[in-house]
């Protein structure tokens, strides 16, 4: 019991922000290693978070997304490494030191929002600096400028009960940014939400991260989310890094197949000797950058190859025959798999479908341009 | 008699039988109490010395019993919920005894505790000349040990179906263990608190074998409503019947609350 955090009297609380973009006095950035440690499970990622960065962390489900967020926040305490938040340090199990969560200043948007059912929104945003010793009415009077900031004014006496998804997310938001913290962390932002809000919600959120001045980590299984959200992305697989790097570079060159499917984009392995590559499995393709030796991974957007029921005549470097192995409709294009080798995905639009009258089975011709290939070592 | 409409999970016509004789067998006993109730001499049953004294040390005492269980009963649960302890099971398995076992075994047992040879009672004799059997506190002492399970066990059922998610959720934003429990757990165990609370009190208002052995029978003293209903009895049953009616009030009074507030709107949340 003596370790009770208390009620918060003894953190220091910055002077309650402003909203309207004002920083807090200062911005540190979050870095460290994160390793935890479980049964069957094992993370083990190093993160640089700088002030006003938003990074990405993207993987498939039980990468150990969520265990990350909640280790930086301290629901999770760390078996190896260390997480440091500016100069102080929030865990470090060899130096047996770890700062309880409701000091470390940290806000976090989880993925279900889990607010307060039994008060009102504007409560559940005054919560935050209500525990940190304000008295109600202050609470209150810090949290009115957040709601009017993420356009929840009208919803200040509502219950969460009553909210749809998308309000239920910016009032988690707004409560996580009403405690002024130091760093925000999100996790599945927008995975609750239905695919129409999503997109609005995404726009918002992206804007919303934009003007907080400290580092920022959302946490998504969705490709699109973390291109959109995000500076920088890093995709963990199995607990491991398996890339990282600028939100552009990532989506124009996947390092894994993982990512390559988020994408929707082809990724081919190979071995480049002066723009051409044997792919692994078969096949050889032209590519015009001839700098790359060696070792490549080759992506290729699904409508950059063009599907044909004969041998076509064009100026393409690259022609293949293959074999209709899948026809998938997504929204207003036909995704048609080609067993080759290569084997790829190929985009067509629906009308092309039926000029081909293509089914199951059937023999194709393919073509792509050099220069859609994009090569680069793997 | 047509059968349509009538949907396949419903149970067959006959089932109605066994089901009428059940309704008839726990509802008879009631309307008894009310056909053969002194209504013409009620007022001056009730106000007499002896029932006053009982019904006021049985509301005195029912109401202390259940503010002691809520002080030290709602931590218990808590610790039994949440806290990871060497004996947890043990001690879950100790809160359910009072339940099963008979309330004048209890009282004995109290005695052996708490009376004035007893165990730990002989130091509170000694040291603080505190003397809980035959006396008003012992009286509560009976209803609490008979009582407070069925709060600890209605609290620590409902923190363990409890989202402590929203409880992280709360430490995220600043709050300690005790203010998360002040500001975020109660609030949602309410329900639970009310329901626990009411059954308490409920149960202790009728407690009679752990109160008579380890308490006495004093009126005025220690003699509560059904100890009084008791004693009546025997000299005359038409004073029994009119205190009965008192209890009985309060008991659908307590399953009335129950049901239109809590336990309904409980279920489901």
């Amino acid at each position: 019991m003596a370790a009770d955090g208390g009620v918060g009297m003894t953190r220091a609380m910055p002077v309650p922000s402003v909203p309207g973009g004002r920083a807090p006095a200062e911005t540190f950035g979050l870095s460290g290693r994160i390793g935890v440690e479980r049964e069957g499970f094992s993370l083990d990622v190093a993160l640089d978070v700088e002030p006003g960065e938003v990074v990405g962390v993207l993987g498939p489900n039980g990468a150990g997304k969520s265990t990350l967020l909640r280790a930086i926040c301290g629901l999770v305490p760390l078996t190896h490494g260390r997480i440091m938040l500016g100069d102080a340090v929030l865990d470090d199990p060899e130096a047996d030191v770890m700062m309880p969560v409701n000091r470390r200043g940290i806000g976090v948007v989880f993925q279900e929002y889990r607010l307060f059912e039994h008060v009102s929104v504007l409560d559940n945003v005054a919560f935050g600096p209500r525990s940190s010793g304000s008295s109600r009415a202050a609470a209150r009077l810090v949290a009115h400028p957040w709601l009017d900031r993420l356009g929840l004014a009208d919803l200040a006496q509502r219950k969460p009960s009553q909210l749809s998804g998308g309000q239920a997310q910016r009032v988690a938001l707004a409560r996580a940014l009403a405690c002024n913290p130091m760093a925000l962390l999100l996790d599945e932002p927008l995975a609750a939400l239905d695919a129409s809000t999503r997109l609005e919600v995404r726009s918002e959120l992206r804007d919303h991260l934009r003007d907080f001045a400290g580092p920022t980590i959302v946490v998504t299984h969705d490709a699109i989310d973390a291109l959109v959200l995000a500076d920088r992305i890093v995709v963990i697989e199995d607990g491991l890094i398996t890339q990282q790097g600028q939100a552009l570079e990532v989506a124009r060159r996947p390092a894994t197949d993982y990512v390559a499917r988020l994408l929707g984009l082809n990724l081919l392995r190979g071995h480049a000797i002066d723009g051409e590559v044997t792919v692994d499995g078969g096949g050889l393709l032209h590519v015009a950058d001839r700098s790359v030796f060696g070792g490549v991974l080759v992506a290729i957007r699904p409508n950059a190859i063009l599907l044909h029921a004969d041998r076509p005549d064009g100026s393409a470097r690259n022609v293949w025959t293959g074999t209709v192995d899948g026809i998938e409709v997504i929204g207003d294009r036909v995704r048609v798999t080609v067993v080759g080798p290569p084997t790829v995905m190929v985009d067509v639009t629906s009308g092309a479908i039926a000029e081909l009258h293509l089914a199951r089975g059937d023999r194709v011709w393919l073509s792509a341009k050099a220069t859609e290939l994009e090569v680069y070592r793997g | 008699m047509s059968r349509r409409g009538r949907p396949i999970t419903s149970p067959p016509r006959i089932v109605a039988i066994p089901a009428v004789i059940a309704l008839l067998f726990l509802g008879l006993p009631i309307v008894g109490l009310l056909f053969r109730a002194p209504w013409s001499n009620l007022g001056a049953v009730l106000t007499s010395r002896t029932s006053l004294d009982a019904l006021r040390l049985s509301l005195v005492t029912a109401t202390a019993a259940t503010m002691v269980a809520f002080v030290i009963g709602v931590p218990l649960a808590w610790m039994l919920a949440r806290a990871q302890f060497p004996g947890r099971r043990l001690a879950r398995a100790l809160v359910t005894v009072p339940l099963v076992l008979p309330p004048v075994v209890g009282g004995i047992a109290l005695l052996l505790a708490f009376g004035r040879r007893g165990i730990v009672g002989q130091y509170f004799e000694s040291c603080c000349g505190v003397t809980l059997a035959f006396t008003a506190p012992g009286v509560v002492v009976a209803e609490a040990f008979v009582a407070m399970p069925f709060l600890i066990i209605t609290v620590e059922g409902a923190l363990r179906v409890l989202d402590a998610r929203v409880e992280e959720a709360a430490a995220t934003l600043g709050a300690g263990r005790l203010t998360i429990f002040r500001r975020v757990t109660l609030p949602l165990l309410a329900p639970a608190l009310v329901a626990g609370g009411v059954l308490t009190f409920a149960r202790a208002l009728g407690e009679f074998g752990a109160t008579i052995t380890f308490a006495g029978n004093l009126p005025g003293v220690t003699q509560t409503l059904p100890l009084a209903v008791y004693v009546g009895l025997e000299g005359d049953p038409s004073e029994a019947v009119a205190l009965s009616l008192i209890l009985l009030a309060v008991s659908v009074g307590a399953l009335v609350l129950l049901r239109d507030r809590w336990l309904r709107t409980g279920a489901s949340a």
